[in-house]
């Protein structure tokens, strides 16, 4: 396989149109694109891709961009999109709408900051926000991972048994902008891996269906039970889609949810995104010194991943969670979620919130150091705490 | 069997018995009138169609008043999700037509940039707007369709500003065919649609559709009102083609506007401005008239 050396967005950009090339001999490939920072190269790069059976429309705005994505893949097309930011603050209603549709579509997120304060940095305010969408969310850390989960995320959102759009999310510049050596794969692999899509629901011509009229609540609520069922079915079935994957293409594409040392660790470190990166290697550090530190990279948000993630800290009495999100009011997302799903489950164990690498901060190997002194020292989980909040000294210099 | 016999039981009828729509819909009479046009023509079609009283019309799941297939979009998106259906259809080399159907709130109002985007990028596609000059499915507010004078519950002292020209704004985008519909006109409707149907790309109709509920009408003078609506040049009925050249469907005789504003009770006899309106209407029919002499259809009728 080629190896080359690109963008986190060329690898995107990359994996969406090989997938959308591989629908070439059924229905074809259509997508609404719009241009958003950080995202931007990713569709421009769709829009020079020589599609065999495809076309990709330049609308007017992200709302129309997810609009032509469903209408194609209604008609039983391979469809995507990407975007970031307000971008997709602008298209919620669409991305809402295509996941109560059941359409797998595959959408790119560079995470960035929701303006205002205007701002073009990595934060996962923005996809977090969608949270409650009917989506799978993935959130990758390397421009590898990117690539692999976006073509993974084709297969599982296309799965008859799940039938669901799925966003695989990168943090602004620090993934979608650096460029590192990525394996781009053949097509002719690509095909093997993503057969033809057939969509059970999709329109045709000579049948007179409705999709999406009224539905009284007893139906309404039939729909959703189905919707929540086929979350259910998603670990299992994105364990299968991992080890084809490696079939076809001679790499691991991840877990769900990823670890380091934590077999017996007594402090662990929840995290995502390029953040993991930094904490493994405070972790690292730590192990060597003699401390039973660990990571768990939460890659899958949603569904949210609470067994695994419960079965991977078991060693733990003591668990921080890094959030690069803020729910006003609430704190962080990644750690609202992460008490649920040890609630009723085990109560003797610590959660503590750090919100951290908000609206595009550097989180350092010092900022993680300072975050398991607090964890260290804690008799009690309290508020989540701020981190890399300036003094008005320091400001004012 | 007679020949609406013969629609409502065929398979192929697009609008089913047993429709909820207010009686004197004008909703009712143009998709009637489409699906007959749509046989005529030996021609399918998807219909996409955005909230409005028009997707209310399909009932509840499972069941659908429509014999083909439709699709629910949000508001603002059925140009765009239009626009998926027909690129797929294209690619396929499937037959069949791809029909936004669309009240005026989402045509005029929240779907107006998607239209225009739609309309610059020429889709495949034909969009019908059904203008009923109201926010009909929400109980009757404005719209920037309402004409000046009616009072709708959030202008409820009559609205001040006018209708806005959205044929002439669609005509701007030098789409290849845009035509106005009146129901009291069956022949020169079905003429158009017929039109519409041979003709490719971006094609816009604006169909006059009387609302007795949010008109405060009579449903039986649904079609009288409409045709005086055309006769006195209040919705004249026209056609452009490739936003250049203009024909005058029907010429407007002079009739007088009052007895339509007076058969409405949307419109108060006190407070409405019938002179204004009578300027309105001679001003429109003469710049239409100035653009269809100097700028002549060749197209034979």
């Amino acid at each position: 396989m080629p190896l080359q050396v690109v963008t986190g967005n060329h690898a995107a950009g990359y994996a969406l149109s090989v997938a959308g090339e591989a629908n070439r001999t059924a229905r074809g490939v259509a997508c609404g694109i719009y241009p958003i920072t950080p995202q931007t190269e990713i569709v421009e790069y769709v829009a020079r891709f020589p599609f065999s059976k495809g076309r990709v429309v330049p609308v007017e705005s992200e709302h129309s961009a997810m609009a032509v994505s469903m209408g194609a893949s209604m008609s039983g097309a391979r469809s995507f999109t990407a975007s970031s930011s307000n971008g997709l603050a602008y298209m919620a209603e669409n991305i809402m709408v295509a996941g109560y549709y059941r359409l797998p579509i595959v959408m790119v997120a560079v995470n960035r900051t929701l303006g205002p304060p205007w701002n073009i940095w990595a934060d996962q305010g923005d996809t977090l926000m969608l949270r409650d969408f009917a989506w799978l969310q993935f959130y990758c850390e390397t421009n590898q991972e990117v690539l692999d989960t976006t073509l993974l995320a084709f297969k599982l959102a296309e799965d008859p048994r799940i039938l669901l759009p799925a966003l695989t999310c990168m943090d602004a510049f620090i993934v979608s902008h650096t460029q590192t050596e990525t394996e781009l794969p053949e097509q002719a692999d690509v095909d093997r891996y993503l057969p033809n899509l057939d969509l059970p629901h999709r329109l045709h011509y000579d049948e007179a269906r409705t999709l999406g009229g009224l539905a009284w609540p007893h139906e309404g609520l039939s729909m959703r039970l189905e919707l929540e069922e086929a979350m259910k079915r998603v670990p299992e079935v994105y364990q299968e889609c991992r080890e084809s994957f490696n079939d076809v293409f001679g790499r691991d594409p991840g877990d769900m949810i990823q670890t380091f040392a934590t077999d017996d660790a007594e402090l662990i470190l929840i995290t995502s995104g390029t953040i993991a990166t930094t904490v493994r290697e405070v972790v690292r550090q730590r192990r060597n010194a003699g401390e039973k530190v660990g990571l768990v990279k939460l890659k899958m948000f949603r569904p949210f991943p609470g067994a695994a993630l419960r079965d991977a800290c078991k060693s733990a009495a003591r668990v921080a969670v890094l959030d690069r999100n803020y729910a006003a009011g609430a704190g962080g997302i990644f750690c609202q979620d992460t008490r649920s799903a040890f609630q009723g489950h085990r109560n003797d164990v610590l959660i503590q919130n750090y919100l951290t690498g908000l609206c595009g901060g550097d989180v350092t190997p010092e900022v993680i150091d300072d975050i398991l002194s607090d964890l260290r020292s804690r008799s009690a989980a309290g508020d989540p705490m701020w981190m890399g909040i300036d003094s008005g000294e320091e400001t004012l210099q | 069997m007679t020949a609406t016999a013969a629609i409502h039981t065929s398979e192929t009828c697009l609008l089913r018995p047993g429709n909820t729509n207010c009686g004197g819909c004008g909703m009712s009479v143009g998709l009637t009138m489409l699906g007959r046009a749509l046989r005529a023509a030996d021609e399918t079609c998807t219909l996409v169609i955005p909230a409005c009283c028009g997707i209310v019309t399909a009932g509840a799941f499972p069941t659908t008043s429509y014999g083909v297939p439709t699709i629910a979009t949000t508001f603002a998106s059925s140009p765009a999700v239009a626009s998926g259906v027909a690129t797929i259809r294209d690619l396929n080399d499937e037959p069949g037509q791809v029909i936004c159907w669309a009240g005026d709130g989402g045509t005029y109002d929240i779907g107006l940039a998607t239209l225009s985007a739609a309309a610059e990028r020429d889709e495949n596609i034909i969009y019908i707007c059904y203008d009923n000059e109201i926010y009909g499915n929400t109980g009757g507010q404005r719209s920037s369709a309402t004409p000046a004078g009616a009072r709708t519950t959030t202008t409820p002292l009559g609205k001040i500003e006018g209708k806005k020209d959205i044929m002439s704004i669609m005509a701007a985008h030098r789409i290849p065919y845009a035509a106005t519909l009146s129901i009291a006109h069956p022949d020169d409707f079905a003429h158009k649609l017929s039109t519409a149907l041979s003709t490719k790309g971006m094609r816009f109709l604006l169909l006059h559709s009387p609302c007795p509920t949010g008109w405060k009408s009579e449903p039986e003078d649904s079609i009288a009102l409409v045709r005086l609506a055309v006769a006195s040049g209040l919705f004249p009925v026209y056609e452009v083609f490739n936003g250049a050249t203009y024909r005058i469907s029907v010429k407007p005789d002079g009739t007088d506007p009052a007895e339509y504003f007076h058969r409405q009770r949307r419109f108060d006899d006190d407070e409405i401005d019938v002179d204004a309106a009578r300027r309105a209407c001679s001003d429109r029919i003469q710049r239409l008239q100035a653009l269809a002499e100097q700028f002549p259809a060749l197209q034979s009728h």
